[in-house]
């Protein structure tokens, strides 16, 4: 062995030593150090795509146990597991094996309802995440093929859940597939000849079951891992998009490096995510199956819901009005067509095309790396929540029969107010979000001209009563603000800018001098009078969040940055 | 640098590295980087990748309160943390050794019942409690520091050379100029593509054979029988009630598209009661059968509303009325469920007298033709 161990820079730990040896071989230091220094940006709506990831890790964990028991089989048997109230009765093997994970594997049940938990807790992020990124513009250039992968992934997540909640042969799931047969029955002219391929032949067949299942597990989760893969390099590539603040430029992310502090972050909240799950998986029942009973052509439980994400649908579907068309021919497209393929295709598309739609009405080509309040871009806004309300209605109107025997309101009533709403609710939902948005604007340039208002009241010598605003700025000789709007958050409270002392920190008793607290912070609201308590601030408008001053040392000061902090 | 060589033959990657393209490691030699402390070594490589560490707010001062006070913090959450998960190992191993047998047993002790809130509550308690800690340990005693990283557009050099390598194997490849290359690969482009689409017509077979969605089992003389194969005589039903029947062959009550509710409208129903033309004569006295398959989308219709003579579908909440040819009176669905005409056979008991003379179930594309 050379006595390389004295050549300067060499390793002297074991560790170091270990390390050398891998990079010789691997050339990683370079790209690890890239990685570790990547640069994320600090905002709870970011964690919003990473709860998304997270909960489908949990769904590969949890689906894969579930393929050691779980038999996709529609072969008839008589179940004779420990579930007392079923045993003798016929059911597909597919059943019984679930009612197997349900009650005779240690700890199944909890293993099948921490994944039904995920899939609803992944479905519900992927369209929180989504609309973070359409509300803040950040599916603008460059972003357009990251948008058009998460539709892609919201579009298989809804059948990749379908296909799972489909697989058990249960009553309820049979009833949903019973549905799925009929819409594709419904397709025009390749209708049949769908079903029979789909199905094997006329419903329900023997086939279905084995289907959907290397669907579920292989097929569609496949798809969604590449995705998902694909859209995180592209935004290691792109890099993350930021909400306009001081320092943060079309050039640049401010924020914390991945290493320790993202990276500790990221698994705390991967952890806290695993912990919901299973707290939820346990604690909470979901789709007890074994209540439904066997998948029966002739039964059907009242109340029969779909999940969350496929509910919209079953909504959709009750809406629609009872219009078959018949062509000549003896033809005819059924009513079902309408509601279940042409409205999802409408808004799925839509959804797909928007931001080229933006682009073309707009003529905004360029790229965007810095993020829009919802409020500056109002008919982009607008759009937005009139599209949430039509999604809502239907939404609700996948529950309308639970809702009318809740509330005591008659079906009918039920059906024509989801009706009459899904048409007027939207354009009136448009209105007012473009109304608010505009207040919100101009609110925020009242206060940068004229300052926040300080809730105290001056009375003028002539008797006139005034209440003192608070400049964020350097003010004109008529004392109007001079700072520009640059699309961050306005402070419109005091203790926003620094207005108020901070809390004393401690929780049952408090753990610092009151005094200790107030030199502190003057020191580091360098440039303030000193405390006496008529003082006027005259520091510049901090962007500031939750009343907290932001993270991102405001290095266009050219002084020294104050208090970062998260 | 590390290795020996041995071998004669080899230079064991100790001869003389290509010209290199410059970098790092020609900006800095190993004994300047061993003089530089850690902290300015991190900096020197985050500048390398774009970064500037703005401003390092350090963590809370070393032996302070405040330090202690957070120490305790995350080291009692990852105590908890591990208190939890070992408590779910003994719950889920102890059950049916040291502790009560998990399995689930009808009305019996709680700890059956007990046992997955308890699994997930352990597990969910764990992973929280770590998560927590490490939220807490990256807040409360990490520095915390504010990094700006450069954002790069696409480098115009990396364009331009990129572009001349494709283009200029294309032209190596004079694929421009040999025609019959490119028309033979596009030709065998398409006959491999359809061939490995080909092994997919397995899966395509024709619906329109022997007409399976035109049909049931019924049939002239088959009984009506209930789900558990006993028949249906006249007098069975009180008026005003609803019976789900099924035709009497072998599984005929898990068929997916026999199932028909046969009714006794009481007589003030039977009164005003109107039929589809052409088929008034389809009842039996005060009995009349109804396709129990919604034509709506196929789920069951189960729900009989006697004071209003509706039959309610619960998945979309179609309404039939029984009193005029089961027509739908509310909802989605477009069609009247199919009546089976029906009969009494020598031995007193329902048969049907043919199969539903049209196709039962949701509306398709040709239903209007077979
Ligand atoms: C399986 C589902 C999904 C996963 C696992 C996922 C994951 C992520 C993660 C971790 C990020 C970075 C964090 C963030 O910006 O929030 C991200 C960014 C992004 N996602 Fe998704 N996402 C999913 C679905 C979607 C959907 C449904 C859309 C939109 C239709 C979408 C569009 C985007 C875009 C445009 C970005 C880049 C924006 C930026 O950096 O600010 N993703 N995704
Ligand atoms: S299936 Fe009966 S109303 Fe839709």
């Amino acid at each position: 062995m050379a006595r390389t161990a004295t050549a300067p820079g060499a390793p002297k730990t074991l560790a170091g030593r270990a390390a050398l040896e891998v990079d010789d071989r691997l050339i990683v230091a370079g790209p690890l150090r890239r990685t570790l220094n990547k640069v994320f940006p600090d905002h709870w709506s970011f964690l919003l795509g990473e709860i998304a990831l997270y909960s489908f890790i949990i769904l590969l964990l949890t689906g894969t146990y579930l393929t050691f028991f779980f038999q996709a089989s529609m072969t008839e048997v008589v179940y004779d597991g420990s579930y007392a109230p079923l045993r003798g009765v016929e059911m597909s093997i597919a059943y019984a094996s679930t009612l197997d994970i349900s009650f005779d594997v240690r700890g199944g049940l909890l293993i099948r309802q921490i994944h039904h938990w995920a899939a609803l807790l992944f479905m519900a992020s992927i369209v929180c995440h989504m609309l973070r990124i359409f509300f803040t513009g950040a599916f603008r250039r460059p972003r357009e093929t990251n948008w058009l992968i998460g539709v892609a992934l919201l579009i298989l997540g809804i059948f990749e859940g379908f296909a799972g909640y489909s697989m058990p042969d249960d009553l309820l799931s049979g009833t949903g597939l019973r549905i799925m047969s009929a819409i594709i029955l419904s397709i025009p002219v390749i209708g049949t000849w769908a079903h029979w391929a789909v199905f094997g032949g006329d419903y329900v067949g023997d086939l279905i079951v084995g289907r959907l299942y290397i669907a579920h597990v292989l097929i569609i989760p496949a798809i969604i891992l590449g995705l998902i893969a694909v859209h995180l390099l592209i935004l290691v590539k792109q890099k993350h998009t930021q909400f306009p603040g001081p320092g943060r430029t079309e050039h640049n992310v401010v924020g914390n490096r991945l290493f320790p502090t993202f990276a500790g972050k990221a698994t705390g909240l991967l952890l806290v995510v695993f912990g919901v799950c299973a707290g939820l998986g346990g604690l909470v029942q979901i789709n007890p199956l074994w209540l439904w009973g066997p998948y029966n052509p002739a039964q059907v439980s009242s109340a029969s819901q779909p999940d969350w994400y496929v509910m919209f649908l079953d909504g959709s579907t009750r809406l629609f009005p009872a219009w078959d068309i018949y062509l000549p021919g003896n033809y005819n497209i059924p009513a079902l067509f309408w509601p279940t393929v042409v409205l999802p295709g409408i808004i799925f598309t839509l959804l797909l095309a928007y931001p080229m739609l933006e682009r073309k009405l707009t003529g905004d080509t360029a790229s965007h790396h810095l993020l829009q309040r919802p409020r500056d871009v109002p008919v982009r806004t607008s759009l937005g929540l009139m599209a949430i309300t039509f999604y809502v209605v239907l939404l609700l109107s996948g529950a309308n029969d639970v809702i009318a025997d809740k509330f005591d309101i008659s079906l009918n009533a039920m059906t024509w107010i989801g009706r009459i709403g899904l048409i007027i609710l939207p354009p009136i939902a448009y209105v007012l979000t473009y109304r608010i948005c505009l207040g919100l604007q101009q609110h925020d340039r009242e206060v940068l001209e004229h300052g926040i208002e300080t809730g105290v009241i001056r009375r003028l010598p002539h008797g006139e009563f005034i209440e003192v605003h608070q400049p964020l700025g350097p003010v004109d000789e008529h004392g109007h603000g001079q700072l520009a709007y640059g699309g961050a958050p306005v402070p419109k409270k005091m203790n926003q800018v620094g207005g108020a002392r901070r809390a004393i920190r401690g929780f049952f008793s408090p753990i610092e001098e009151p005094r200790a607290v107030e030199l502190e912070q003057r020191g580091e609201e360098r440039g303030l009078a000193p405390a006496d308590p008529h003082r006027e601030l005259t520091s510049s408008g901090r962007p500031s969040e939750g009343g907290r001053p932001s993270e991102g040392g405001r290095p266009s000061e050219g002084g020294r940055p104050q208090e970062p902090r998260d | 640098m590390t290795a020996s060589n041995t071998r004669p033959g080899t230079t064991g990657g100790a001869d003389v590295p290509g010209p290199l393209h410059g970098g790092p490691d020609d900006d800095y030699t190993p004994e300047q980087l061993a003089a530089l402390p850690r902290e300015e070594l991190d900096r020197l490589g985050a500048r390398y990748d774009g970064v500037e560490i703005l401003h390092v707010e350090p963590g809370p001062e070393p032996g302070s309160a405040l330090e202690k006070r957070a120490v305790r913090q995350v080291g009692t959450m990852f105590a908890l943390a591990g208190l939890s998960a070992f408590a779910f190992v003994v719950v889920y191993a102890g059950a049916g050794w040291f502790l009560p047998n998990w399995e689930w047993q009808l009305g019996s002790s709680t700890w059956s019942v007990l046992y997955t809130p308890l699994l997930g509550l352990t597990m969910a308690l764990a992973f929280t409690f770590f998560g927590v800690g490490l939220v807490l340990y990256t807040k409360k005693l990490l520095p915390h520091e504010t990094a700006v990283q450069d954002k790069h557009d696409g480098s115009h050099f990396d364009r331009v050379t990129t572009g001349a390598t494709l283009v200029g194997g294309l032209h190596n490849s004079g694929l421009k100029r040999r025609k019959l290359i490119t028309r033979s690969l596009a030709f065998m482009g398409g006959g491999l593509g359809l061939m490995l689409l080909a092994p997919l017509g397995g899966l395509i077979k024709n619906p329109n054979r022997g007409n399976p969605l035109g049909t049931t089992s019924w049939a002239e003389g088959v009984r009506l029988v209930r789900d558990d194969g006993t028949p249906v005589r006249p007098g069975d039903q009180e008026p005003g009630s609803l019976e789900t029947v099924f035709p009497a062959v072998p599984g005929g009550n898990r068929q997916t598209d026999a199932a028909t509710m046969l009714i006794r409208l009481r007589p003030s129903q039977q009164a005003d009661a109107s039929f589809r033309a052409g088929q008034e004569d389809f009842g039996y006295g005060d009995y009349v059968a109804y396709s129990k398959i919604c034509t709506h989308a196929g789920c069951p219709v189960s729900l009989y509303e006697q004071e209003t003579s509706r039959i309610l579908c619960p998945c979309h909440q179609s309404q039939f009325d029984v009193t005029q040819g089961a027509k739908p009176v509310f909802g989605p669905a477009t069609r009247s469920l199919p009546q089976l005409p029906i009969a009494v056979d020598d031995e007193g008991f329902f048969v049907a007298r043919s199969d539903y003379i049209e196709a039962v179930g949701p509306t398709y594309w040709n239903r209007e033709r077979i």
